[in-house]
């Protein structure tokens, strides 16, 4: 196990969307933090710092995450996915975000990124999911411009229940 | 009906699904810049005997401590709109008056180090006794907030519209009631951010804030500063994290960064974080009303007497107090009352200072209101639908002056009842209630029908002044809106406007405004929302609040795009050898109306101002940027008696609901809900019912969940997301969104606002619906299981 000094910055190494990269962090530092002001991944978002609001969620390793609670050192030599990798190098978006813009289920899109993550991780493991399993995992998130609906529809329709 | 597939995609999805928004905190900052955290006050009323900085100035990495006496030299307190000797700068001064206000800022190369350097900082409190309940605040026993105000009660006024007297000793019945509307927010998901800079070659300021206006409060911020207005650039990223009138309170923190930044003379950085925004960012006003109707036997409401004591916290910050007064004029809701009488009453306690909020004094009013017509169909054994009905305000009436000086500008308010009511829906509501019922559930149903003003006018705060006070200030009016049209050399189209973005999806609507007008598409017109004080056109009432986008800034950017238009049209003409009536703008094309082969592609004819003005007809100026102020004339300031035409348009809200109550857990179910809107002439029908839909939440969660909770001491009980209960996917109902169109005779795009309207009708709806399933009279918000589980109690 990799013993950290308190106060002793380290490297960090992982991969971001697909590259690879590193950059100096004290043990302490949030992977929020790390992401956004040390790597300059600002499309993943600090709602509130404990865990409740979800905006802060990425992939490690595949599995959605509260980056919020998470240090940056947590994440050596990990693979990380934020929302900056979702849609094409040419920016078309893909189906999950298509299907947001399709239903109006973003307003500010603060929220939005964190539940773009949470059901690439979900629908990747579960792509047809009921109306309840969708209500789950979004009860996951908070959002406070949209009352929720819109986003519901984006996910049945993108799941491909669209029609029920 | 959810839509499946709008008709037309936003413009700003693209980037915010992408991870390419442009927030406070996504922007670059300067080489150098240091970063703040803020100290506060764990004490609801404390003298600050002394603060001790040495150890933490000592620290590494910290280059200030900033304390009251530093903000006291360098600043002065923030103008107010009520004049109570309640001074308040960016920091305490010598006392704290609530748990969470700032006492002290440390300044270091990292947050991080900043908030270690934090807990060297040694700060002594003397505690004193807190003023917490306002009722309480008002007696004469009471702690005092404020000592040189030597009063709680800051502010009374007395109003009288009609003949109240002759209607109460005509009326069958007086029926009275009290309620309480709880302080709450609707926590914006982004919290505060503020990057300050100072200039000493200057003393100039240069600050980027997610700030939403109105921006009456620029000047506040360069008083504070003592600078003038020039010498305070605002900017305002391109996106925000949503608002809801919270972020018009991150005011005190933009003149406490730019002293930082002073002080320090590097550039200064501030993330308000989750728990700082929920102790201390700020709050809707807490209101006891006081009702009493009187009545005829049938259920109409002959006359009306409110006394409204409302609860602003430790400071009246500008443009409090401000939902005490945005309903004046329409204090009689939606209904034909000839007589009212109205105390309005402010008072200071211990708690975080209140301040604009989403339906901004609706929500207070109208759980007054809507819950007293509930009451008299109680006492009266009416329908509660009949005694709405009965009192609505009839379509002939309008355009319709109120008793207190509302100019409502159109609606149909009994068609669109009937409408919601239809189609069999009140029967089925009605099925469910005694189904249920008759299975031995709790069930009841409720109604609420309102009144939803939007674009305030900028004298209706001025009511809050006596008469002669008002003539010796000079009169305060209007609300001006600006939008403008550029054409680049290639003539394409750009706009910019004077709102700040939250979420209201202003772009997409701006583009479609604009783009109708020249014969584009929606996406050939980009739309740049950022604001810069110094390059912008603004007015004291810019910004996005009070739903003036629609009625306000859609109107100007209407104008803009006519008139640029109108020289388009002139230009096309001389190059196509005809008259400017025979041009017309469409398909990307300026053609001959009478022949549409002779035509030109736009940007051609648009460019030309650019490339060769000298040909364009005489006597016209380039047509290169067209901007549209709007400025509607039927806000007039008060009269002389205190009318007042608090807003320019007013739509109309009916809502009718039925709730469950489970009698094990003493939760609250609503099992279904349809809401009635007439906004005028819909923009955009998608974005319309996501505005709706968004505030409907809002509405359950102050029904249900949402309270900022004070214990008698004042210490804060609800300072994290798991106190604090915003209500997820789980907690939020259906809602059938129902339309009627009443289109406005006073805009040329016959558009109301309508982004505020659930926050003003659900709650009282809900509690409605309460009240009837558990036959009760008082209903206090939010229904937390803790408080059914009293009525039920009670009951017993």
């Amino acid at each position: 196990m990799r013993r950290l000094k308190r106060d002793q910055k380290v490297r960090v190494a992982l991969t971001l969307n697909g590259r690879k990269l590193s950059a100096e962090a004290e043990p302490r530092m949030l992977l929020t933090d790390f992401l956004r002001h040390a790597l300059g991944a600002t499309g993943t978002h600090v709602g509130c710092e404990h865990g409740v609001c979800g905006s802060c969620t990425v992939l490690i390793d595949g599995v959605a995450q509260r980056s919020c609670l998470t240090l940056a050192v947590q994440a050596e030599g990990r693979d990380v996915r934020t929302v900056e990798s979702l849609a094409a190098a040419d920016g078309t978006l893909n189906a999950l975000q298509t299907a947001f813009r399709n239903n109006h289920a973003l307003q500010c899109g603060f929220c939005t990124p964190g539940i773009l993550m949470s059901f690439t991780d979900f629908l990747a493991r579960n792509p047809h999911p009921t109306e309840g399993e969708i209500r789950e995992v979004l009860s996951g998130h908070l959002c406070r411009c949209t009352g929720y609906a819109n986003i519901v529809a984006a996910i049945k329709d993108v799941a491909g229940q669209g029609d029920q | 009906m959810i839509k499946k597939h709008p008709v037309m995609l936003r413009k700003e999805d693209a980037s915010l699904l992408s991870g390419r928004g442009r927030y406070a905190d996504d922007l670059p900052v300067p080489v150098g810049t240091l970063h703040a955290h803020v100290i506060r006050s764990p004490h609801a009323h404390a003298d600050i005997v002394r603060i001790e900085t040495q150890a933490a100035l000592a620290h590494d990495g910290v280059w200030a401590v900033i304390t009251g006496e530093d903000v006291r030299k360098l600043s002065d307190p923030f103008l107010t709109a009520v004049k109570v000797a309640a001074p308040q700068w960016a920091l305490a001064i010598e006392r704290v008056r609530y748990v969470g206000e700032a006492v002290a800022l440390v300044v270091a190369e990292t947050r991080y180090i900043a908030e270690d350097a934090a807990e060297l900082v040694k700060i002594e409190y003397a505690q004193l006794a807190a003023a917490i309940d306002p009722e309480a605040a008002c007696e004469s026993s009471a702690p005092l907030v404020h000592a040189e105000a030597k009063t709680n009660e800051v502010s009374v006024r007395e109003f009288s519209y009609g003949n109240t007297k002759t209607a109460f000793a005509a009326a069958d019945r007086v029926i009275a009631m009290t309620t309480t509307f709880p302080r709450l927010s609707f926590t914006p998901i982004e919290c505060y951010v503020v990057v300050a800079q100072h200039n000493a070659a200057e003393n100039s300021y240069d600050v980027l804030a997610n700030f939403q206006g109105p921006f009456s409060i620029h000047p506040v911020m360069a008083r504070s500063l003592r600078v003038s207005g020039p010498k305070m650039r605002l900017r305002i990223p391109p996106d925000s994290g949503g608002s809801f009138g919270i972020k018009l309170s991150v005011f005190p923190y933009v003149v406490l960064m730019g002293l930082a930044a002073k002080i320090t003379g590097r550039p200064v950085k501030w993330v308000e974080d989750r728990i700082e925004h929920l102790v201390a960012a700020s709050c809707g006003p807490n209101r006891v009303t006081k009702l009493e109707a009187a009545v005829a036997e049938d259920g109409r409401i002959l006359g009306l007497r409110l006394d409204q004591l409302e609860d602003y916290g430790a400071f009246l910050r500008a443009p409090m107090p401000g939902p005490l007064y945005r309903m004046q004029g329409s204090v009689t809701g939606a209904y034909d009352i000839a007589n009212v009488d109205v105390k309005n009453r402010v008072v200071l306690t211990n708690k975080m200072p209140s301040s604009l909020i989403r339906g901004f004094g609706g929500p207070q009013l109208y759980l007054a209101l809507e819950r007293l017509t509930q009451r008299i169909a109680v006492e009266l054994h009416l329908d509660p639908l009949d005694v709405i009905r009965r009192n609505l305000i009839p379509a002939q009436k309008f355009p319709y002056r109120t008793a207190a000086g509302a100019l409502y500008d159109s609606g149909d308010y009994l068609r669109a009842v009937e409408i919601a009511a239809g189609d069999g829906r009140i029967e089925e509501l009605k099925r469910r209630r005694d189904t249920a019922r008759a299975a031995g559930r709790i069930y009841g149903i409720g109604f609420s029908a309102i009144v939803e003003p939007a674009m305030s006018n900028m004298g209706y705060l001025s009511t809050v002044m006596t008469a002669a006070a008002r003539d010796r200030a000079g009169p305060k009016n209007g609300a001006v809106s600006m939008a403008t049209v550029n054409i680049d050399p290639l003539g394409a189209v750009t706009v910019t406007a004077d709102v700040t973005v939250q979420g209201q999806s202003h772009e997409t609507v701006l583009a479609q405004i604009v783009s109708e007008q020249l014969g584009l598409s929606p996406d050939d017109v980009e739309v740049v929302l950022e604001l810069d004080t110094a390059k912008d056109q603004w007015s004291i009432a810019a910004g996005t609040y009070s739903s003036r986008f629609a009625s306000g800034t859609a109107v100007a950017a209407h104008m803009a795009a006519v008139q640029m238009r109108d020289k388009l049209k002139c230009i096309g003409a001389k190059q196509l050898n005809v008259l400017p009536d025979d041009v017309e703008l469409a398909g990307g094309n300026i053609r001959s109306r009478s022949n549409p082969d002779n035509a030109l592609p736009f940007g051609r004819v648009a460019g030309t101002s650019h490339w060769s003005p000298v040909m364009l007809p005489e006597a016209m100026a380039p047509a290169l940027s067209e901007t549209g102020v709007w400025t509607p004339p039927e806000l007039e300031p008060p009269t002389h008696d205190d009318r007042i035409n608090t807003s320019f348009t007013y739509g109309f809200v009916f809502d009718m609901c039925g709730v469950e109550i489970d009698p094990v857990t003493y939760q609250v179910r609503v099992d279904r809900y349809v809401s009635m809107h007439d906004a005028g002439r819909i923009l955009n029908e998608t974005i319309a019912d996501g505005q709706i839909r968004g505030a409907f939440a809002q509405g359950v969660a102050a029904a249900l969940y949402e309270e900022f909770s004070y214990s008698e001491e004042g210490a804060f009980l609800s300072g994290t997301f798991a106190d604090y209960l915003v209500p997820t996917v789980s907690e939020i109902p259906e809602v059938e969104i129902l339309h009627y169109e009443s289109p406005s005779p006073f805009t040329p795009l016959g558009a109301k606002g309508l982004a505020e309207g659930n926050c003003m009708s659900t709650p009282v709806c809900i509690a409605n619906a309460i009240a009837d399933a558990l036959g009760v009279a008082d209903v206090t918000l939010p229904a937390t299981p803790r408080r059914i589980h009293a009525l039920l109690e009670g009951g017993k």
